[in-house]
C-alpha cells in the first residue's frame, strides 16, 4: 500500500484523536485519554477487521460479497442463542458456554457462506443479489426466532430472557483466574491498559498477519488470487476454480461468524435485531480503501474503530465540549462520521484502488 | 523429424455444443517431432479440437491415444501430466504476478512453508537460457511485450516437461519478423523432439513452416496434406469448400480532397501512459488508408480517439475543415462519421437488444426515430426490415436478439447501421476479426463500395494481407509513432513487415 | 402494420406474460412450503397460519383495502429499485429516500401554512407537499449517482450509507426540531399534517383506510413503463444499464444518464414515502419505514423488475404483511415469519435455477445479470 494512502488513515487517526483529547483535556489527562481512545479502538475495530477479512478471503478469489452485515448478525444470534443454551439448559459454566457460543457462531458465518457460495459460484447468481438475499434472510430469521424464543408465551424459556453468561473476559481478568489470584503484579500492569483486550480482539489482529502470510507466502494463497485475477489461465494449469472459491468464500464465513460472536459474546451479553447496524457494510468499504491487501484493511478498520472511539468517548466528556462546537453532543451527528467517511473514501480521492481483475464474475467453462 | 510412430491421436471426436455441432467425427493424429498445422477459418473447429486434446473439454464421443496407450483426458492436470502444453491464443497468464509465479503456478514448489520463489527463478532462468527463449523471472507479466508474453506460456509448458506442445493462432500478436523468430523457435523445439501442433487460419505460415497440414472446415477434416502436395488457392478452398478469391476487386482510386487531417496527435491509454506520441497524417475523401501495425501499437488508442470515445491530449483534427479535436461521440456521427468498432459486441451491439433496436442504436433520438422525446416504433420496423434485406442480415425475425446471430451477422448489423447514414468518413477497425470467409469477402466489398461513393476510409487492421488487399495509401504504426506512408504500389510486402517491427523508419 | 388488437397478438402477450410469471409464481409457492415446515418445526400448524394469513389479505372488504393501503408504498419502492437496475445499477437507499420523502412532506403538510400565515387551498398544498417529498427523494438518490458516475464510487456502498445518514438525520430532526409538542406525545414524530395537505380516502374513511394514494401508485407504474420503454430517456437508461461502452460509442452521455436514473428511482422511493404521509398517516413518526428497503429489492426482483409485475408482487407483499396481523392474531406464530418467508421468495427468484431444478423446467432465455463488481 502507498506512501500516501497510509500518510491519509495515519492522519484521520490523529484528527480523530486530537478532537477528543483536546475537549477531554479538562477532565482527564491527555495520556489516560489517548490510552483509553487506542484501547477502545482495537476493541470495536474488531468486528470490522474481521469482516474486512471475510470479504477480503471471499474477493481476492473472485467471489464479491456483501452479505457480510447478514453473516455477522446471524452469527452473533446463533452464537449468543447457543451460548445460552449451554448455560441454562446444558448447565455449562459461564465460560465454556461462552466459548461453545463463539464456535457455534463461527459455524453459522460459515453455514451463510456455503449458501452464499452455492448461490454465486453453482447458480451464478448475481453476486450482489445473493449477498443481499443473506442479508435479508438474516435479519428475517434472527428476528423470527428472538422473538418466538424469548418473548412467545409457549417459547421454550418461557417469554422471558433468561440470563446470559456474560461476555468474554479480558486478558487481564484471564491471566488473573489462570493464576488464581498468585499473579497479582503482572495482571495490575495490563489491567485497563492498551493490551488488556478480549480474545475475539486479539485473534483479530493475529488474522491479519496470519492472512498476510496465507495470501502472499503460500502455494494457497497464490492459486487464490490466480483464480480471482483469472480463473481460466488457473483452470489451464490444472486448478479447481469452483472448488477454490468455494473454500476461499467458506473461510471468509468463518471470519465473519467470529466477527458476529464479537457483538454478542464480547461486546454485549444481549442480542439487539438489526445491532450490527452497516459495520457489515463499512468493513467491506475498509476492505476496499485498503486495496484488498490484510494490513491495509486492517489499517483502514481501525480509522472507523477510531471514529466510534471518539463517538463513544464525546459522550463521555460531554459537559466539556465548548458552547461552540456544541453540535458534537448531538449522538445523532457525531454518529455521522463513519458512515460519511466511507463515502469519502470510496470516492477513491485518496487514489484508485484495483480490485482483483476476475471480482464478481462467475466462471464458466 | 519424419519418423513415422504416432505420438498422439484422436479418433472419432464429436462434440456438441448448444446449436452447434463443433467437431464432427474428427480423426487426427500427430507424429513425433513433426510440425503439424491445423489450418481453418474461424469457427472451423480447431480451437475446440484442441482444448478436448488438453482437457479443457470433455468430448461427447471419440477417444484419445498417447504414444500408442488410450488415455481419458478429464481435465488439463491429465494433460499436463501426458506431457501435453497448450499456449492459447489469449494468454493464459496472470499480468500481476511475475513471471516465475506465473511458470510455477499449478506446481508450485515449496520450501519450509513457504512459495520458493527463488528457486523457481533459477530454474525458469536455466530452462530458458537452454531453448534461446530467455525471460526474466522478476519481471511483471503484465509489463512485458507481448512477444515475451508469449515466451512465457512456452516456457510454462516446457517446465512441466511438455514433449507435445499445441500452439492456438500464434501469429495474431506478433509482427512478420517475430513470426519467423517464432517458426525458428518451432523448428529448433521439433529437432529436440518436441511434437508441435500449430492452430492457424493463414495460409503462408502452413505452407512456410509445417511438415503436414490438416484442414477443417465445419466441424470435420477435410484433409491431411503435405506443403509439397498443395498451394495457396488450393487450400483456401478446402478451408471454405468452394472456389476463393484471395484477392479483392477494387478499382483505381479517385482521391478528391483532403476530408480527415491529423496533425500531432497525443492520446494516452487507460492507465494514463501516453500511448501515440504526436501522429500526423490525412485521409482524402474516395481513397482507402490502411493503418497496419501489430495491435498493442496504439491503433486502439488512436481510433477512440478520433470517434470520441477517448480525449486526446494533444494535437488537432479536421474533418472537411472543420475543427473537431476530442469532440464527443455523437458529434462525430452527426457530421458523417461512420465507425465500425474494433470489439463488436463491447462497443458496436448491445447484445441483449433486438435486432431492430441495435440498428438505431446511434440514431434514436432525432426524426424519424425519436420525435420530441419519443421513440417512433413504425419508423424503428420499417428501418429495420430495409436494412436487414438490403444487406442480407441472416436473421429469424428483425426482433430476436442479436446475441442470437453469428459473428459475421452481428457485424453486418454494425455496417448495415452505419452505412445507411450519410457518411463522409468510415473508420473501420479489425472490421473482419473472427469473421468466416463470406462474411469477409461482403465486408471488403462494402469497404470499397464506400471509397468508390467517394467517402474517406481510414482502416486499422492487424491482418497484413486485408491492408495491402483493400489500401490506396498504407500507414506503419509502431510504438504509438508513425514511420511510413506509402503508396500501396510502391511497397513491398516484407518492407512493411520491416517497418511494422521498428526496423528503419523510413522519411515519412 | 397489422392490426394491433387482434385476437392473436393478445394470445401471444399473455402467453408470454405466462412464462414470465411462471417462475417467480413457483418460487411464491416453494417459499411458502418451506415457510410452512418451518412454522410446523417451532410447534405451529401451516394450515391454520396461512388460512389465517389468506383471510386477512383478501377475506373481506376490509382486508382488500389494507390490502391496497400497504401494496402503495411498495409499489413505488419496486418501481423505485426496478427502474435503477434498468439502468444497470443497484439502488439499496430506497429505504433512506423514502424517509426523507416523507419527513420533508411532513414539514411542508404541518409547517408551511403557519410559515407563510394562511391556509393553502388543498389543489395546491398536495401537490406541492407530494413535490417536495419526490424532490428530496431525487437529490438523496442523485448523490450516490453522482458519486458513481463521476469518482467511480459503487452505489451500492453508498447508497447504504446514505441510508444510515438519513435514518441519523430524521432521527435529530424527529427528536428534535420536528418534534410534536403536544403535551400527550413522548415519541419521535412530527404533528399532524394540516387538512388541506391530506390526499382523500376513496370511500368512507371511518370504514375504509384506502385512499387514492393507491390509484396514484397503479398510474405511476404505467407512466414507469411508458417513459422505460416508449421514450428517448428510457431508451438511453436501459442501454446504459444492458452495455455502458455502447452507450458511450452510441453518443450517450453515460454519465448524465446514471446520474438521471438514479435521480428517477430516488424519486420514486421518495414519492413512497410522501404518500405514506400525506394520504394515509397524516404525520411522520419514526421508523413507519423500517425494511421498506429490502421489501422493494425483492418486490423489485419478483415482478421481474417490470411494473406491471411488481404491481403485482407489490400486492402480494402487502397482502402478506397485511394478512399475517390476523394470523398472529389466530396462531400466535409471530408476524416475523413474514420476513423469512419474504427471504425465501427472494432467494427463489435470484436463484431460479432452484426453482427449475426442483420442477424440472427447461432453461430458457439468458440469466439477469444485474450487477457487474466494484470495477468502475
Amino acid at each position: 500500500m502507498e506512501l500516501k494512502r497510509f500518510g491519509f488513515i495515519a492522519a484521520i487517526i490523529v484528527v480523530l484523536f486530537s478532537v477528543v483529547v483536546l475537549i477531554g483535556s479538562s477532565q482527564s489527562s491527555p495520556l489516560v485519554i489517548i490510552g483509553s481512545m487506542i484501547a477502545t479502538t482495537i476493541a470495536v475495530a474488531t468486528p470490522l477487521t474481521l469482516g474486512a477479512l471475510s470479504g477480503l478471503y471471499c474477493e481476492r478469489a473472485g467471489v464479491v460479497n456483501i452479505g457480510i452485515e447478514g453473516m455477522m448478525l446471524a452469527a452473533a444470534f446463533f452464537g449468543w442463542l447457543a451460548s445460552i443454551y449451554m448455560n441454562s439448559i446444558f448447565g455449562w459454566a459461564a465460560l465454556p458456554s461462552l466459548i461453545g457460543g463463539v464456535f457455534f457462531a463461527i459455524f453459522t458465518g460459515g453455514l451463510f457462506a456455503l449458501l452464499h457460495a452455492v448461490l454465486s459460484i453453482t447458480f451464478k447468481v448475481d453476486q450482489i443479489i445473493g449477498g443481499t438475499v443473506i442479508n435479508i434472510l438474516a435479519i428475517g430469521v434472527t428476528g423470527f426466532l428472538n422473538r418466538q424464543m424469548f418473548f412467545e408465551k409457549g417459547s421454550i424459556f418461557g417469554g422471558n430472557v433468561p440470563h446470559a453468561p456474560g461476555t468474554l473476559p479480558s486478558l487481564a481478568k484471564a491471566i488473573d483466574s489462570l493464576c488464581n489470584g498468585g499473579c497479582g503484579g503482572l495482571v495490575n500492569s495490563i489491567s485497563g491498559s492498551v493490551i488488556d483486550q478480549k480474545p475475539i480482539a486479539l485473534l483479530a489482529i493475529l488474522l491479519v498477519a496470519f492472512t498476510h502470510y496465507v495470501l502472499f507466502y503460500t502455494r494457497w494463497g497464490l492459486r487464490t488470487r490466480a483464480v480471482g485475477e483469472h480463473p481460466r489461465a488457473a483452470d489451464t494449469v490444472g486448478i479447481n476454480v469452483q472448488r477454490m472459491r468455494y473454500a476461499n468464500v467458506i473461510i471468509g464465513g468463518l471470519m465473519a461468524g467470529l466477527g458476529g460472536a464479537y457483538f454478542t459474546l464480547e461486546s454485549v451479553p444481549s442480542f439487539e435485531p438489526l445491532m450490527t447496524n452497516g459495520r457489515g457494510f463499512i468493513a467491506l468499504a475498509a476492505m476496499i480503501f485498503g486495496n484488498w491487501t490484510p494490513f491495509g484493511a486492517w489499517a483502514a478498520a481501525l480509522v472507523f474503530g477510531a471514529s466510534q472511539a471518539m463517538q463513544i468517548n464525546l459522550q463521555i466528556f460531554r459537559e466539556s465540549i465548548p458552547p461552540q462546537l456544541a453540535i458534537l453532543q448531538i449522538s445523532y451527528i457525531v454518529g455521522l462520521t463513519p458512515y460519511i467517511l466511507t463515502m469519502l473514501i470510496l470516492t477513491g480521492i485518496i487514489g484508485k484502488t484495483t480490485p482483483p481483475a476476475a471480482d464478481g464474475v462467475p466462471y464458466e467453462k | 523429424m519424419t519418423e513415422t510412430n504416432i505420438i498422439l491421436e484422436a479418433k472419432g471426436i464429436t462434440k456438441n455444443f448448444p446449436g452447434v455441432l463443433a467437431n464432427d467425427n474428427v480423426n487426427f493424429d500427430l507424429r513425433q517431432g513433426e510440425i503439424h498445422a491445423l489450418l481453418g477459418e474461424n469457427g472451423a473447429g480447431k480451437t475446440t479440437l484442441m482444448n478436448i486434446i488438453y482437457g479443457l473439454y470433455r468430448p461427447d464421443s471419440g477417444e484419445m491415444r498417447v504414444d500408442g496407450k488410450p488415455v481419458i483426458i478429464h481435465s488439463a492436470k491429465d494433460s499436463i501430466a501426458l506431457g501435453i502444453g497448450m499456449v492459447h491464443q489469449h494468454f493464459m497468464l496472470i499480468p500481476v504476478f511475475t513471471v516465475a509465479e506465473n511458470i510455477m503456478l499449478g506446481d508450485e514448489t515449496v520450501k519450509r512453508g513457504v512459495l520458493d520463489r527463488k528457486g523457481v527463478a533459477a530454474k525458469v532462468a536455466a530452462l530458458s537460457h537452454q531453448y534461446g527463449l530467455d525471460v526474466d523471472s522478476l519481471a511483471l507479466v503484465g509489463q512485458l511485450p507481448v512477444g515475451l508474453q508469449q515466451r512465457v506460456e512456452i516456457v510454462k509448458t516446457l517446465y512441466r516437461d511438455a514433449h507435445i506442445l499445441i500452439l492456438d493462432e500464434p501469429t495474431a500478436v506478433l509482427t512478420p519478423q517475430e513470426a519467423d523468430d517464432l517458426f525458428r523457435i518451432m523448428r529448433e523445439l521439433a529437432g529436440r523432439g518436441v511434437s508441435i501442433i500449430f492452430i492457424t487460419h493463414k495460409l503462408k505460415e502452413v505452407l512456410a513452416v509445417a511438415d503436414r497440414i490438416t484442414v477443417m472446415r465445419g466441424g470435420h477434416v477435410v484433409n491431411t496434406v503435405t506443403p509439397a502436395e498443395t498451394d495457396e488457392p488450393r487450400l483456401a478452398s478446402m478451408m471454405v469448400g468452394r472456389q476463393v478469391i484471395l484477392t479483392v476487386e477494387k478499382g483505381a482510386s479517385e482521391p478528391k480532397e483532403k476530408a480527415l487531417e491529423v496533425k500531432d496527435f497525443k492520446v494516452n491509454s487507460q492507465r494514463g501512459l501516453e500511448t501515440v506520441h504526436g501522429i500526423s497524417f490525412d485521409v482524402r475523401g474516395g481513397e482507402i488508408l490502411g493503418i497496419a501495425g501489430v495491435q498493442g501499437n496504439g491503433q486502439t488508442e488512436l481510433v477512440e480517439a478520433l470517434t470520441g470515445l477517448r480525449p486526446p491530449t494533444g494535437g488537432a483534427v479536421r474533418f472537411d475543415g472543420q475543427e473537431v479535436t476530442g469532440s464527443m461521440p455523437r458529434a462525430m456521427t452527426e457530421i458523417g462519421l461512420a465507425h465500425i468498432p474494433e470489439d463488436r459486441q463491447r462497443h458496436g451491439l448491445v447484445l441483449s437488444y433486438t435486432v431492430a433496436d441495435n440498428m438505431v442504436l446511434c440514431d434514436y433520438y432525432h426524426p424519424p426515430f425519436g420525435v420530441r422525446g419519443i421513440i417512433q416504433q413504425t419508423a424503428l420496423d420499417e428501418n429495420a426490415r430495409r436494412l436487414i434485406q438490403a444487406y442480407d442480415v441472416r436473421t429469424p425475425s428483425p426482433y430476436v436478439p442479436v446475441s442470437k446471430l453469428s459473428g459475421g451477422n452481428q457485424q453486418k448489423v454494425i455496417v448495415a447501421r452505419e452505412l445507411s447514414r450519410p457518411v463522409k468518413l468510415v473508420i473501420a477497425n479489425q472490421p473482419t476479426r473472427g469473421l468466416d470467409v463470406g462474411s469477409i469477402e461482403y465486408i471488403h466489398s462494402v469497404i470499397v463500395k464506400m471509397r468508390d461513393n467517394g467517402a474517406a476510409v481510414l482502416l486499422v487492421s492487424a491482418e497484413l494481407d486485408e491492408i495491402m488487399a483493400l489500401s490506396d495509401r498504407i500507414a506503419v504504426m509502431y510504438r504509438g509513432h508513425i514511420v511510413a506512408i506509402v503508396n500501396v504500389k510502391e511497397a513491398t510486402r516484407e518492407q512493411i513487415g520491416l517497418w511494422m517491427a521498428g526496423a528503419q523508419a523510413a522519411s515519412v | 402494420m397489422k392490426d394491433k388488437f387482434s385476437i392473436n397478438v393478445v394470445w401471444d402477450w399473455l402467453r408470454s406474460a405466462w412464462s414470465a410469471m411462471f417462475v417467480p409464481i413457483l418460487a411464491v409457492f416453494t417459499a411458502m412450503v418451506v415457510g410452512g415446515i418451518i412454522i410446523a418445526l417451532v410447534g405451529g400448524n401451516p394450515f391454520d397460519a396461512y388460512l389465517g394469513l389468506f383471510q386477512g389479505a383478501f377475506g373481506s372488504v376490509k382486508a382488500l383495502s389494507e390490502t391496497a393501503v400497504w401494496a402503495t408504498p411498495y409499489i413505488f419502492a419496486g418501481l423505485a429499485v426496478a427502474v435503477a437496475f434498468k439502468g444497470g445499477l443497484f439502488n439499496i437507499g430506497a429505504e433512506g429516500q423514502l424517509a426523507l420523502g416523507a419527513v420533508f412532506s411532513a414539514w411542508i403538510g404541518y409547517a408551511l401554512p403557519d410559515a407563510l400565515g394562511f391556509d393553502l387551498p388543498a389543489i395546491i398544498h398536495i401537490p406541492l407537499a407530494v413535490g417536495f417529498g419526490m424532490l428530496a427523494g431525487a437529490v438523496w438518490g442523485a448523490i450516490p449517482g453522482a458519486l458513481k458516475a463521476y469518482m467511480g464510487g459503487h452505489e451500492v456502498i453508498n447508497t447504504i450509507m446514505m441510508n444510515y445518514i438519513a435514518l441519523n438525520m430524521t432521527s435529530f430532526l424527529l427528536n428534535g426540531a420536528m418534534k410534536d409538542p403536544s403535551p400527550t406525545n413522548v415519541i419521535a414524530r412530527t404533528p399532524t399534517i394540516a387538512m388541506s395537505a391530506r390526499i382523500p380516502r376513496l370511500f368512507d374513511a371511518e370504514v375504509l383506510r384506502v385512499h387514492w394514494g393507491f390509484i396514484l401508485a397503479l398510474v405511476v407504474a404505467g407512466l414507469v413503463w411508458w417513459v422505460l420503454w416508449k421514450t428517448k430517456l428510457g431508451f438511453e437508461i436501459r442501454t446504459v444499464g444492458a452495455n455502458p461502452d455502447a452507450a458511450r460509442y452510441a453518443g450517450m452521455n453515460v454519465e448524465k444518464i446514471v446520474v438521471l436514473t438514479m435521480a428517477f428511482s430516488g424519486m420514486l422511493a421518495g414519492l413512497a414515502g410522501s404518500v405514506e404521509v400525506t394520504a394515509l398517516n397524516y404525520r411522520h413518526e419514526l421508523g413507519f419505514s423500517m425494511g421498506y428497503g429490502f421489501d422493494a429489492i425483492a418486490i423489485a426482483l419478483l415482478g421481474r423488475t417490470h411494473p406491471l409485475g411488481i404491481v403485482l408482487a407489490a400486492i402480494l407483499f402487502g397482502g402478506m404483511r397485511n394478512g399475517a396481523t390476523r394470523m398472529q392474531f389466530l396462531t400466535q406464530i409471530p408476524t416475523d415469519i413474514i420476513s423469512v418467508i419474504q427471504a425465501l421468495v427472494l432467494l427463489f427468484v435470484a436463484a431460479d435455477a432452484i426453482i427449475r431444478f426442483i420442477y424440472h423446467i427447461r432453461t430458457q432465455e439468458e440469466r439477469v445479470v444485474l450487477t457487474r463488481g466494484w470495477g468502475g
